[in-house]
């Protein structure tokens, strides 16, 4: 190995040899990239404190498709520690009595403005839309999200969701980050945040972004507009990404100018942040694919995606997930052939599906939504099971969320995220009795003391009511 | 051959049969007048009407033809409380096919029959998912009255209403105070001054003796037909109106009571000031929508006896004047004594009807929740059969299977208020219903995918 320190007088000796060329000079040392914060907003969730629990003699679906009658689940130190038949409880472990009663991984929204639409409604809580132009990727949710926002916890407590994703809204061709959040009330959006989420990155295809800027006489007016500005967007991201990348191995004084909106996309190229595309008719889904290709990233998710029933083969083959509502139709065109069997047929193509809300009432209801579904499907001849069912509303949504290794199923070892319902989840009689998140207990449906009431309730009528 | 087909589309494979004499045998039937539903019972239908139904024992007339639903359920079907059915093809950005409200220059003499088609396709879909009739109110444009809403059917023909100008509709809340110009007060002095021109031309209109011994239809004859009828048009009027004359006369038959208001209102103190809008006008038959503050003031809507049409799981404080909002309720006003019946107010009014069963179950479900109040399963589908029909004073007509009864009758594949069933027979005035849609259809299409000799469009 020659020394370095060798190197540069031999260079020398050629220069002087070739008559002083500036070329040969002494090469200057660059100077070694920046590096940029990655997670200037870090997440300061930290799980509460909770006692080892086992729930015995349930029914458990295990939101692997699996089913375990008059099962037990033990759950200590934030995880899951065991689900099996007839368990040895530890010494000091609280016992709960699950018999006619159900568990399943906690139930996880792809698709909620909890936060950034709040209730109440007003104008001065309108902050899911920076609709000041097409293209704001560099616009993240969480810095709009009210955690005051009392519908986190109507979807706790009637709803049994334990982590949710808020995305900006859909007036955007690029609406900006989606944020993860455990359902755990915070003082900040910082202490809800799941900790290690990738973030996504809301797009939208169809008629809103047209709708928003084409009334405003700008780009896009049509849907050719949205493609062609997404694919200028892309174009660019791509070039920003190739000169980051170069300064980032080889440093030197060039730093390439910072841009938000393109850190994200680059964010998106690299496979760090996953794209969950707004997108309800399948023509437009496969404009979308072809984009994806183009650009080369991956969506995680079509959301809304009414019509993946059309195209569910693609969805399996492109492995991306549909976030879909079980009934919603023809509220615009784009939801015009939207049908009840939509969730059992992508799923019976072998695609990834998922029951979402984008409600703050829906959220409250997912798993009777999953349930009309299932009943659909099965009437069209698509025998699911229950078990496999609930896929839809946790393990699925968790995949799309890239935390599926963390929550989702009540695999060993996997954050104790766990809903005790007070009879089968698939009956429109059913609610939680009791919600853990991280093994802490956030609801218990016989404690009033168990049940979050936001900031905004205090002193008004119906303060810490059952709602 | 086209129209041949486009007719077999519309009509489904099972056109609707005149209506026949059937009885439906060995089901779970549940009667909707909040009563418990009854094993191995019977539905005896006659000329479209019910002749019994419940666990008896009656000898059938010959010919009668017998539908064996064992394992399923029979109820009245489903109506709606408070919707905008048939009102609304496409909700946004769809030029042409929505009807629900209006900027032109009348509001309570608009009469939503006319906006109502029949062949919308939010009709066969809820037609499929058991909903036999609804009550339809248009929305509001610039003023505080949107105008007289029906009671319509949803059977596949051209024939949908029921009952024309049951009702008017009027905003008094939130909403009423932003069409009022921006505040309550301005609402309901414009309301007051409404009522007052309206009594300006009440003696043209029928009196309600006369009104009540008559024909059907001539009690529900609009005073003025046509907003230039001379023997109106030339009746003294003050100078300061503000309501055309048409206006005016629509108002008529509300302060005769020959019509009932429909007022939403949602915040605690507003529905005590309609309750007091109802002793200043006492011939106003009062029936409140909305309520969602209903449950803190109980005992004083118990009191004035006035009904409510409520919109059953709001539970967010979703805006200032639904702070004390809880899926309770309607279990507590009902707890109160006051009768209640479920709609969709402002919750996808157009389309979502079938939602009402699920909601309905959500209200059994509070009943295992402490701290909460739910209803009983015989109360909760009463509240989306019999209460609606009561709230427009048709429950001797529709919404039980009571005998005498429109026969509005719904086979479902079990538990009724369970979402996840279904109808497997809808017979609205005893004549059977087709259950295909637009969205049957494209299942049908699109049940398998892998590619054929000829594309997707090829079948049908």
């Amino acid at each position: 190995m020659v020394s370095n320190k060798l190197v540069p007088a031999a260079l020398t000796t050629v220069a002087l040899l070739l008559g002083g060329c500036a070329a040969f000079q002494e090469k200057p040392k660059k100077e070694p990239p920046i590096a940029i914060n990655q997670d200037p907003y870090p997440s300061t969730y930290v799980r509460y404190p909770g006692v080892p629990t086992v729930i015995r003699g349930a029914t458990i679906f295990d939101g692997d498709g699996h089913r375990l009658d008059k099962g037990d689940v033990l759950i200590a130190d934030g995880v899951i520690k065991a689900v099996e038949p007839n368990l040895m409880v530890p010494q000091g472990a609280v016992v709960i009595d699950g018999t006619g009663k159900y568990v399943t991984p906690g139930i996880i929204d792809v698709h909620s403005h909890l936060g950034d639409y709040p209730s109440p409604a007003v104008e001065s809580h309108s902050d899911g839309n920076e609709a000041t132009g097409p293209v704001r990727p560099e616009v993240w949710a969480e810095h709009s999200v009210w955690p005051q926002d009392p519908g986190f916890g109507r979807a706790l407590a009637n709803g049994g969701v334990t982590t949710l994703q808020i995305l900006p809204g859909s007036a955007n061709l690029f609406g900006g980050r989606s944020v993860v959040l455990k359902n755990v009330p915070a003082r900040t959006a910082q202490g809800m945040k799941f900790p290690g989420a990738p973030y996504g990155l809301k797009m939208a295809c169809g008629e809103n972004p047209k709708r928003v800027y084409g009334s405003k006489g700008t780009m896009p007016q049509t849907r050719m507009g949205n493609i062609a500005l997404a694919r200028e967007t892309w174009a660019k991201a791509v070039e920003y990404k190739r000169k980051w990348d170069k300064y980032e191995k080889e440093g030197g004084d060039d730093i390439p100018d910072r841009d938000l909106a393109m850190d994200t996309l680059r964010g998106v190229l690299e496979g760090k942040i996953l794209v969950h595309n707004h997108c309800y008719r399948a023509d437009e889904m496969a404009n979308m694919i072809d984009m994806s290709h183009e650009f080369g990233y991956h969506i995680a998710a079509f959301h809304h995606a009414v019509e993946s029933y059309k195209i569910a083969d693609i969805l399996a083959r492109e492995g991306i997930c549909s976030a879909m509502w079980a009934d919603w139709y023809g509220f615009k065109m784009e939801a015009y052939d939207a049908i009840k069997e939509n969730i059992p047929l992508v799923h019976n193509a072998g695609a990834c599906a998922i029951v979402h809300s984008d409600d703050p009432n829906g959220i409250q209801r997912l798993n009777q939504e999953a349930a009309k579904a299932l009943a659909d499907g099965r009437r069209a001849g698509i025998n699911i099971p229950d078990e496999v069912a609930w896929e839809w509303l946790s393990r699925n949504p968790a995949r799309a969320l890239g935390i599926l290794d963390r929550t989702g199923t009540l695999a060993v070892g996997k954050m104790a995220d766990v809903v005790l319902w007070n009879g089968n989840p698939f009956s429109d009689y059913t609610r939680p009795e009791r919600v853990w998140i991280d093994g802490a207990e956030m609801y218990d449906a016989n404690n009033p003391k168990r049940r979050p009431v936001s900031d905004f309730e205090l002193g008004q009528p119906g303060e810490g009511d059952t709602k | 051959m086209i129209r041949l087909a486009l007719a077999a589309l519309l009509l489904g494979s099972a056109a609707p049969a005149a209506a026949e004499t059937f009885a439906i045998v060995n089901a779970t039937v549940a009667k909707g007048d909040g009563s418990a539903p009854i094993q191995g019972g019977t539905v005896v239908v006659r000329d479209g009407r019910i002749v019994a139904a419940g666990d008896m024992r009656m000898k059938l007339p010959a010919g009668t033809q017998v539908i064996d639903a064992t394992g399923k359920w029979v109820t009245p079907g489903i109506i709606a409380g408070f919707s905008r059915l048939g009102l609304s093809e496409v909700d946004l950005s769809a030029d042409g096919s929505s009807d629900v409200s209006a900027d032109g220059p009348f509001s309570a003499a608009i009469d939503v029959v006319p906006s109502i088609n029949p062949l919308d396709q939010t009709v066969a879909v809820n037609r499929a998912s058991g909903v036999t009739r609804a009550i339809v109110a248009p929305g509001t444009g610039k003023s505080i009255f949107a105008g007289q809403g029906a009671v319509i059917d949803t059977g596949a023909d051209m024939d949908p209403i029921t009952a024309a100008r049951k009702f008017q509709f009027v905003e008094l809340g939130e909403a009423g105070a932003a069409n009022a110009g921006g505040s309550r007060s301005s609402a309901f002095a414009l309301f007051r001054n409404a009522l007052r021109e309206a009594a300006q031309l009440r003696r043209y209109a029928p009196n309600v003796q006369s009104a009540r011994s008559g024909a059907p239809d001539e009690r529900d004859r609009p005073v003025v037909r046509d907003p230039n009828e001379s023997r109106v048009y030339t009746a003294q009027r003050n100078q300061d109106v503000l309501l055309t004359r048409y206006d005016a006369a629509a108002l008529v038959p509300v302060l005769q009571g020959r019509q009932y208001l429909f007022v939403h209102v949602e915040r605690a103190r507003d529905i005590l000031n309609v309750i007091d809008l109802a002793r200043e006008f006492p011939s106003i038959r009062l029936v409140l929508v909305g309520a969602s503050e209903g449950w803190t003031v109980a005992q004083r809507i118990a009191a004035a006896r006035v009904p409510v049409i409520a919109s059953p799981v709001n539970d967010l404080p979703a805006s200032f004047e639904q702070l004390a909002a809880t899926q309770s309720n309607v279990g507590r006003m009902r707890a109160a004594g006051v009768n209640v019946a479920v709609g969709t107010i402002d919750d996808n009014d157009t389309r979502n009807l079938f939602w009402e069963r699920q909601y309905a179950a959500n209200l059994v479900a509070l009943g295992k929740i402490p701290g909460a109040t739910g209803v009983s399963w015989g109360e909760a589908l009463a509240m989306i059969t019999s209460k609606p029909a009561e709230m427009v004073g048709m429950g001797g007509e529709i919404g039980s299977l009571a005998p005498g009864r429109r026969a509005d009758v719904v086979i479902w594949t079990g538990d009724p208020l369970e979402a996840s069933s279904a109808p497997e027979a809808v017979f609205i005035d005893g004549v059977r219903q087709p259950l295909e849609n637009h969205q049957t259809r494209l299942l049908q299409r699109y049940r398998y995918l892998p590619r054929r000799d000829l594309p997707e469009a090829y079948r049908h």
